[in-house]
């Protein structure tokens, strides 16, 4: 083992002597305490540091143990429902060990030693396996089938023992191979690596979101990527945490990357008592929370992503779908930039590190839906979402910009819409989705098919409104023909009743894109009635008097399968009644 | 190395303490020393001038035998030559003590009132632990601050940390001043107020000691103060002191602190201060890249923790250079703290008190203490509601500036009447303490004035709570 001694201390980065053999990247264990770091420079027998606990009360002279390998996280059954800091101690047992401040160099197990799993094999002995072929299935909560796979280390081999089904724990011998490698249930992998997997698939599959703006105008792919930029106060958070609670996928991974406290417990408190609207079990049984608050050590919060990305990733290679939503990543940028600053590099753009963006690349490359190791050809994605908090509100920033460049969508959280408590705050103006054409189908195939054309009228429809709204404000509204007033009345209609959507409200915090599209149905013919209406000679009040138009607001909070049922039958009413009103 | 004495600390290295006069470099706030041994990073450091005078500082780095070390009183006098310095072998810490409420002490927690010393209950490290968020509370308890732009729109809640976003020349410091005045929570109880001042000037300082001995409230203050003339570096450690005091008194004597740091900008400008003497690679605007993390472990230290009785809220005050809510201060703090109330100074001039512009104001945590059993069912949808008119007011004001009242359709012109009662009426309540139920039931008068088909938000209690429900006609 390699044992070195500090010679600098600053901030959080340390500089350690006589560490000839150590590798970059390696984790080390500082001074008394045992303070958990990472290699990140070396010049000659020199060591530099980032160390992930305070470095107060450290000396030179002190040692610097070498733990000879990256870091590393565990991986097995018991992921799902834990709560993790950045370098996947558990946050529960910590409490359990020193109480309720973290003190420094902890040690945690991330999974349950003791615990036994229910384990059923797969595999029978003399079977030829390859790594990632499953070996066998452990239920984890009530609605997860953990698959334990043969690790993407291990070298191909046939099977000389496997347990019967029983009851193990993550470190029992489960399976031999006869090279005499023995498998279990726990396995580790290095965070900064991607885990390997057959080949990448075209996203095809949407990724529903229950929000009506993303799924109808700005949708990605499962696999795919976004980033949701917004200055604070716009409600990155709580749309991520809506994503969490309502996205279409199989595991939530969730990390707070240098966050508010409250609002991690608020997480924390409210994750375990919500529902899964699919299986009814609580929401909790199928995420992963990594939390690392803003006051908690940088480095860590650097790692913090990683970590949340290779439990994505081990959960995609046993075949499902994967949400990861980083909030924030800005925050990750920033726990770059400081240790790039301690460690004196040339700075780039606003001080932060000019390989910024090939880090950035690296992270977001790390989604995708993948055909994944083993022999069934499993299909598994990881999804990402990654909140940026862009200083001042400025998307001109390097953060946002280059996370632009490597990303397929962008949900723009807009300060002003926010002023006035429109909510999900996304700019129908500033966004934009690069997933269009290739899910196109499967909406057109599974909610309607004359769903993208409804979508591009509504979309002109608003942005019709833009350019109007800058005729009004120079010369007033009642300036404009009625054939123009009407485009304002219904682009009113689709932001207050089809785009606002309260988060809080027990019908509209999920909306069904099946229901969204019919609402949309609903104001559009409302649209194409009334200006059928005024080329009659009808004019704009009379329609605006209609009392079923005021039916267009409650659409929102009616239940879904009642709305589903009744708005296409309310879409022709609407359009009847408005086609039948007298021109006097 | 000139002397050594017996010290009757018992250190982890040795029994002897050194004091080094080895003093090589001194620029700005820092002291370089030479030839160290043994010395820990944040180390706390005694420093003995040439005329036998004594300061205090922190060691910010250690190199080999070099250590860097920050003076809190500032360096002038110092020489290389007989400055003694030595290493106090723990990191910053304070005394704590119930007794210390009613107490005034300077910016590092000596008692500068001329009363008796403070016998310590405990020794605390003032830098602190993050509190495990798996420990956490979630905050849920509706603190009423008798201010209806806060209490009504963007609502306080017990472990909030929520800033005030001041500028030059407007009164944060009254309504910080009110909100201790009349902040009670549900049960009555009032709050201890742990006041941590930094950089603010005699005047200001005077006026919250008058407020605070004119209303009574001093025997349940800690006043931390740093004057704009003390020195810099002292006020980096002012809130850190502050905060271990709060969460004492908080989390082991159950009590429900307010904390009122004022003014953090110019605890920014200490910490630029000293990034710029290390010759750090400096962020936006100059400040050090590790301004958000630093920040950060100040505003952190608020919340609740499960199984104990006491919170610490914090009100932290910031000035906005030049009024620009963009600038990195105010633009850290907003990414970290749970909202922020935004004082204008268009509504100051117009002379409404206080001068809170509703629309940039934001209670992320408001929800929590808000509705039925907290204060009122009807509360979310009126503040929603009170907010998309006066944003709607608020657009038309631009309008009519342009096209004149006649132009105006006769529901435009409503709103432009509600965008000033509101300012008026709701935001502009002067001195006067309400309660919630007044607050909402002004909304609701200033509701009335609109047509009440454009009520949207409010549908489902206007039967219940519409001054004119149940009339039927001109609504």
């Amino acid at each position: 083992m390699i044992v070195g001694t500090i010679s600098k201390i600053t901030g959080p980065v340390v500089v350690a002597q006589n560490m000839l053999g150590a590798k970059m990247y390696d984790v080390v264990r500082v001074g008394e305490m045992g303070l958990m770091g990472e290699v990140i420079r070396l010049e000659g027998d020199r060591a530099t540091i980032q160390v992930y606990e305070d470095t107060s009360g450290l000396t030179p002279g002190d040692t610097v143990e070498s733990t000879d390998g990256p870091l590393m996280v565990e991986l097995g059954p018991g992921l799902l429902t834990s709560i993790y800091d950045g370098v996947q101690r558990p946050l529960p047992i910590i409490a359990e060990q020193t109480g309720d401040y973290i003190e420094r160099g902890t040690v945690a197990s991330a999974l349950e030693r003791d615990k036994k799993w229910a384990f059923t094999p797969t595999v029978t002995v003399g079977q030829d396996v390859n790594p990632g072929d499953i070996l066998g299935t452990v239920p984890e909560g009530q609605t997860i089938e953990h698959r334990v796979m043969v690790p993407p280390t291990t070298k191909p081999g046939k099977i000389v023992s496997i347990v019967a089904a029983g009851d193990y724990t993550v470190d029992d011998t489960i399976a031999t191979l006869d090279d005499g490698t023995e498998l279990r249930m726990a396995q580790r992998w290095p965070v900064r690596q991607g885990r390997p997997y057959k080949r990448k698939l075209d996203p095809t599959h949407p990724f529903t979101t229950g929000m009506r703006i993303l799924d109808t105008f700005f949708p990605i792919a499962l696999g795919g990527n976004a980033i949701i930029p917004g200055g604070f106060g716009t409600g990155k958070t709580v749309t991520q945490q809506s994503l969490a609670k309502w996205a279409d996928v199989d595991i939530i991974v969730y990390v707070g990357c240098g966050e508010r406290g409250n609002e991690m417990t608020e997480v924390l408190t409210e994750f375990p008592e919500l529902e899964d609207p699919r299986s009814g079990a609580p929401l909790m049984d199928r995420t992963v929370l990594v939390a690392n608050t803003s006051n908690m050590p940088v480095a860590a919060r650097e790692a913090s992503i990683y970590v949340g990305a290779t439990l994505a990733e081990y959960y995609r290679d046993q075949g499902y779908s994967v949400a990861m939503m980083a909030d924030s990543t800005s925050r990750w940028g920033e726990a770059l930039r400081e240790v790039s600053g301690r460690l004196e590099e040339m700075p780039g753009e606003e001080g932060y590190p000019a390989y910024l963006a090939t880090r950035l690349a690296a992270f977001y490359e790390r989604s995708g839906r993948v055909q994944a190791l083993g022999g069934d050809g499993r299909v598994g994605s990881v999804t990402m979402v990654g909140a940026v908090s862009p200083a001042g509100g400025d998307m001109s920033e390097p953060m946002t910009q280059n996370s632009l460049r490597v990303t397929g969508a962008f949900w723009a959280l807009d300060t002003s819409l926010a002023h006035r408590r429109h909510f999900p705050a996304i700019s129908w103006t500033k966004s934009y989705t690069l997933y269009g054409a290739q899910i196109r189908g499967w909406y057109e195939e599974n909610v309607a098919p004359d769903w993208q054309a409804m979508r591009d009228r509504a979309m002109g429809v608003l942005q019709k409104e833009t350019e109007l709204q800058e005729i009004v404000q120079l010369v007033g509204p009642d300036a404009l023909p009625e054939s123009e007033k009407v485009i304002l009345e219904v682009a009113r209609m689709l932001r207050e009743d089809f785009l606002q959507q309260f988060a809080f409200d027990e019908v509209d915090a999920y909306c069904p894109p099946k229901k969204a599209y019919l609402m949309l149905k609903v104001i559009m013919s409302f649209h194409e009635a009334a200006t059928a209406a005024l080329n009659r000679g009808v004019s704009l009040r009379q329609i605006l008097e209609m009392p079923l138009k005021d039916r267009i607001s409650t659409m929102k909070t009616t239940p879904h399968e009642e709305a589903i049922e009744a708005l296409p039958v309310f879409a022709d009413e609407l359009a009847g009644d408005i086609a039948g009103i007298e021109v006097y | 190395m000139a002397t050594e004495t017996m010290t009757t600390e018992t250190p982890k290295r040795s029994l002897v303490s050194t004091d080094y006069r080895t003093v090589s470099y001194v620029t700005g706030p820092l002291v370089f020393v030479n030839q160290v041994s043994g010395v820990a990073y944040n180390e706390m450091v005694a420093l003995r001038m040439p005329d036998g005078s004594k300061r205090s500082g922190q060691v910010l780095e250690v190199s080999g035998d070099i250590a860097v070390i920050q003076v809190f009183e500032g360096t002038q006098g110092i020489d290389v030559d007989e400055t003694e310095i030595r290493f106090l072998e723990e990191v910053a810490k304070i005394d704590v003590s119930p007794d210390l409420l009613g107490r005034i002490l300077n910016g590092v927690g000596k008692p500068i009132d001329g009363g008796s010393p403070i016998i310590p209950e405990a020794r605390l490290d003032i830098t602190g632990a993050p509190i495990n968020p798996y420990s956490r509370e979630k905050p849920a308890d509706f603190i009423e601050t008798g201010i209806s732009a806060i209490d009504g729109l963007n609502t306080l809640v017990r472990g909030q940390k929520l800033p005030i976003f001041s500028g030059s020349g407007l009164p944060a410091n009254e309504l910080a001043a009110q909100i201790i005045r009349q902040a009670r929570v549900k049960s009555g109880e009032e709050f201890a107020i742990v006041f941590g001042a930094m950089g603010i000037t005699h005047r200001e300082a005077a006026f919250f000691m008058n407020q605070f001995e004119s209303t009574g409230a001093l025997e349940r203050v800690v006043f931390f103060m740093n004057l704009a003339d003390d020195p810099t570096v002292e006020r980096l450690l002012t809130p850190k002191c502050a905060l271990t005091v709060a969460e004492y008194l908080a989390f082991e004597k159950d009590l429900q602190v307010l904390v009122v740091l004022s003014d953090m900008t110019n605890y920014c400008e200490a910490l630029r201060e000293v990034s710029t003497a290390r010759e750090e690679v400096p962020g936006r605007r100059g400040y050090p890249g590790y301004m958000y993390t630093d920040l950060s472990t100040i505003y952190e230290r608020a919340g609740r923790i499960k199984g104990r009785k006491g919170s610490v809220t914090q009100l932290p005050i910031l000035s906005m250079p030049d009024d620009d809510i963009t600038h990195p201060i105010p633009d850290l703090t907003g990414y970290i703290t749970e909202g922020q109330i935004v004082l204008s100074r268009h509504l100051h001039r117009r002379g409404v008190f206080p001068p809170i512009d509703p629309l940039p104001c934001l209670s992320r945590l408001m929800n929590l203490g808000i509705g039925e059993g907290k204060t009122r069912d009807d509360h979310r949808a009126v503040a929603n509601q009170l907010y998309a008119a006066y944003a709607q007011g608020r657009d038309l004001r631009k309008l009519v500036a342009i096209v004149g009242e006649e132009a105006m359709s006769d529901t435009d012109r409503r709103y432009l009447r509600f965008a000033d009662d509101f300012e008026d009426r709701i935001v502009g309540q002067g001195d006067e303490g309400r309660s919630i139920e007044e607050t909402l039931t002004i909304g609701w008068e200033l509701m009335a004035g609109l047509p009440i088909g454009e009520l949207k938000r409010v549908r489902d209690f206007i039967d219940k709570y519409h001054p004119n429900a149940g009339e039927q006609g001109d609504l």
